[in-house]
């Protein structure tokens, strides 16, 4: 019999196609420049050419939005990926070694948590200026910590199963287990960990963006395309709401996925819940 | 998901801390100003921020002479004056009885010596070359001072009523950056960084009886939003600085609000370092006056509220001439003048301080340079950054700034050092003889010659005047419609009642 797949995994699967898929045809297609200017058709109303109408500068919104998703989705994945690959390989050390070691950089990840990305991005800017490199560096550095302590964590259970006890007394050194056994044991929890950092790593290039340390016009990001339209509420309260929408979709689908994929590879955990 | 809920609440911290304001006064004798500028140091004699002026000067320190909203230049610390037959020497009498907020005694040693500190080697301050025509200052006895220069200036005595020549005391003149001392009608309280800015009214000043208001409280509101915000919910009692001109309808349908919309000194332009390449080759800057479009600047960035400007000089002054057609707008031909120059495709940084006309604009003539081949990248600093790196450091290659003090075309001549990187002795000659020339209506030609010729060399790309608009509580009364200068006295303010 066929278990039936997770509702949130459905759901946050439907978000995430969405999004990614959007984010992949802006490479090749919008509707218009995103960037192309037409001042003197600033809001105009949806129509047949502009399907969500223009912005203050007569841009199209569509075409905006669609930038948007591809801005947030490379940011995310940059992130998550340079976060991430460097708080692995710090867990795997810190769990393969132990001792000093361990305690070092479990210490160093309670440092990074208590480090928020703002601030740190606020620091990135003051030195180097703001852009939106600095914004993916910045969330990049808080996801080593969460992924440090996820992977240390996962990686110490496998240690004590036989099958690694029998490898060490075969005489395979630490890092070779880690390669060999370790990771691709708690490959399932990283990548879980993984999604729901995409939703957080989203959230986070959009408010860094708001504030005006992220993505430096004329790029689109959905973080700035509301902060731009903050002042134009009364005008064209659609302005706002729309990019709003799109990081609610995008944020929610990879959190649903996370939680979803969570499900499926610890079925234990949803049993007892 | 803990993660999430943690970047949740940083960011609404972060949104919650900008909006984070408690209720304005509700009573007559207090006044609660926004201000969209928070200056680094609170001392004009040593920093060019205009909110400054705005805040302290006039208020807080006095000068000799003070400008009146129509331009006239009145007494001040000096009552009177009195000018030789050459123009070069002026006896200026003093006011008796002033007292500097720290209880000590104002007199003619007190301008001795902040004229000595503007003028010395090391002097830091912003417009030194005001006072490069002064040959000497002698105190006759405590009530007297006589000023001899050594050319005629026909702007002496307006410049002895602004910021940069206010009359500080030796004992305080060090710590003013943090604490500010004057003779001013209003006492300084405390600033709390990145918040607020609290005067009480000085109860010796010698017009005290002419002042309305006990207490004004300065907010600082960077973002166009909050200020909105503040203002709707009347925490604010004015904004005389309105940084959204977007919403100027919204305030004009309120009955709560007065909208005023005036003229500034302030010339906003898109400033080229012309000490570096490319904008050292004045071929590379008339391509750039001619890709950029006015029309849609003023149009996007400033929702029509505002005057082109072709040149550098303030349409309402009198010797205004109309160079807005010197470079008509035409994306092809400044394409093919990039290309003669040899700088298609290149990138260059355009450095934007965190004004709302300024970052509007930017993006805006992003686009426009764009299309015209020239990929300019925009860079949105902090004010603080900007002054150390672009003004101070002049370590940029486009700006867009408002130069709001008056008869600024003197900036052309102040030479290298001047974030300009501008030096034209042609130029610097003409400007000695605008300001050396006695007879209006003759200074009145020399000033057209200048904005054509700045105009001509397309120094920076000129866009607009900016506008002064201001956002008021009905109540609020006293404040003026146009700004002459970069200060505004709140001496005759009042706030009901």
């Amino acid at each position: 019999m066929t278990r039936r797949l997770p509702t949130n995994f459905v759901i946050g699967g439907v978000l995430v196609a969405l999004v990614v898929g959007t984010a992949a045809l802006s490479l090749v297609w919008t509707p218009h420049n995103s960037t192309q200017m037409a001042i003197s058709n600033k809001f105009a109303a949806p129509s047949s050419t502009y399907w969500l109408g223009t912005d203050q500068l007569g841009r199209d919104v569509v075409s905006q939005l669609m930038a948007g998703a591809r801005n947030s989705m490379s940011v995310a994945l940059i992130a998550v990926l340079m976060g991430g690959s460097i708080g692995v390989a710090l867990g795997l050390m810190a769990s393969a070694i132990g001792g000093w070691v361990e305690d070092g950089v479990m210490r160093l990840a309670d440092l990074g948590f208590a480090f928020p990305a703002l601030l740190f991005a606020i620091m990135l800017a003051a030195v180097f200026g703001p852009s939106l490199g600095n914004a993916v560096l910045a969330i990049a550095f808080i996801n080593i910590p969460v992924f440090a302590r996820v992977t240390r964590g996962a990686a110490n259970q496998i240690w004590t199963l036989d099958y690694v006890s029998a490898a060490r007394a075969a005489g395979m050194n630490r890092f070779a287990i880690s390669r060999d056994h370790i990771l691709p044991n708690i490959g399932a929890v990283i990548i879980v960990q993984a999604t729901i950092e995409f939703a957080v790593a989203i959230l986070a290039e959009a408010a860094l963006s708001y504030l005006g340390l992220g993505a430096q016009p004329p790029a689109a990001s959905w973080g700035r395309l509301l902060s731009e339209a903050q002042t134009l509420m009364y005008l064209a309260p659609q302005l706002a709401i729309y990019p709003g929408l799109c990081i609610v979709v995008a944020v929610l689908g990879f959190g649903l996925l996370g939680d979803g994929l969570r499900d499926m590879s610890e079925p234990r955990l949803r049993r007892e819940r | 998901m803990p993660d999430l809920s943690r970047t949740l609440t940083i960011t609404t911290l972060a949104l919650s801390l900008g909006l984070g304001l408690s209720t304005a006064s509700a009573s007559a004798d207090q006044i609660v100003i926004g201000l969209q500028q928070e200056p680094t140091s609170l001392d004009p004699t040593a920093d060019a921020t205009a909110s400054i002026n705005g805040m302290l000067t006039m208020n807080v320190y006095e000068a000799l002479t003070i400008v009146a909203e129509n331009g006239e230049v009145q007494p001040n610390l000096a009552t009177g004056w009195e000018v030789s037959e050459d123009g070069l020497t002026y006896t200026f009498t003093l006011a008796e009885g002033v007292t500097f907020h720290d209880g000590s005694t104002f007199d003619s040693e007190d301008v001795l010596f902040s004229f000595n500190r503007a003028m010395a080697e090391d002097s830091v301050n912003p417009s030194k070359a005001k006072f490069a025509t002064i040959d000497t200052v002698t105190a006759i006895d405590p009530l007297t001072v006589e000023i001899t220069l050594s050319k005629q200036d026909a702007f002496f005595l307006f410049n002895m009523g602004q910021g940069d020549s206010i009359i500080v005391s030796e004992g305080s003149a060090e710590t003013n950056a943090t604490a500010p001392v004057g003779t001013g009608p209003f006492k300084f309280e405390r600033w709390t960084r990145g918040d607020r800015l609290i005067l009480v009214k000085n109860p010796d000043h010698r017009e005290a009886d002419n002042v309305a208001l006990e207490r004004v409280e300065f907010r600082f509101i960077s973002d166009p939003a909050a200020a909105t915000a503040a203002m709707m919910a009347e925490e604010l009692d004015a904004f005389p600085g309105f940084p959204a001109p977007e919403l100027l309808p919204q305030f004009e349908a309120d009955p709560r609000f007065r909208v005023n919309i005036g003229s500034t000194e302030g010339e906003v332009i898109l400033a080229m370092n012309n000490a570096k390449a490319p904008f050292d080759n004045i071929d590379v800057r008339r391509a750039v006056a001619t890709a950029i479009d006015r029309d849609e600047i003023i149009d996007g960035a400033m929702y029509g509220q505002a005057t082109p400007i072709g040149s550098f000089y303030p349409p309402h002054g009198t010797a205004y001439v109309d160079l807005t057609d010197a470079y008509p707008h035409d994306t092809d031909k400044a394409r093919e003048m990039f290309a003669e120059a040899g700088v298609e495709g290149t990138t260059m940084t355009l450095r934007v301080p965190p004004f709302p006309y300024a970052t509007r604009s930017a993006e805006i003539i992003q686009a426009q340079l764009s299309d015209a081949g020239i990929d300019a990248r925009v860079e949105n600093v902090e004010w603080g950054f900007w002054i150390d790196e672009v003004y101070s450091k002049k370590n940029y290659d486009m700006t867009i700034i408002a130069h709001t003090s008056p008869n600024d075309m003197g900036n052309f001549a102040r030479g290298p050092d001047y974030f300009y990187g501008y030096d034209d002795p042609a130029f610097n000659d003409l400007w000695e003889r605008i300001r050396t020339e006695a007879d209006p209506e003759a200074r009145d030609e020399l000033l057209r010659e200048g904005q054509r010729y700045l105009s001509d060399q397309a120094v920076h790309g000129f866009l607009f005047q900016l506008p002064l608009l201001g956002v008021f509580r009905t109540e609020v009364e006293g404040y003026w419609s146009s700004s002459p200068v970069v200060y505004m006295p709140l001496k005759g303010v009042s706030n009901g009642g």
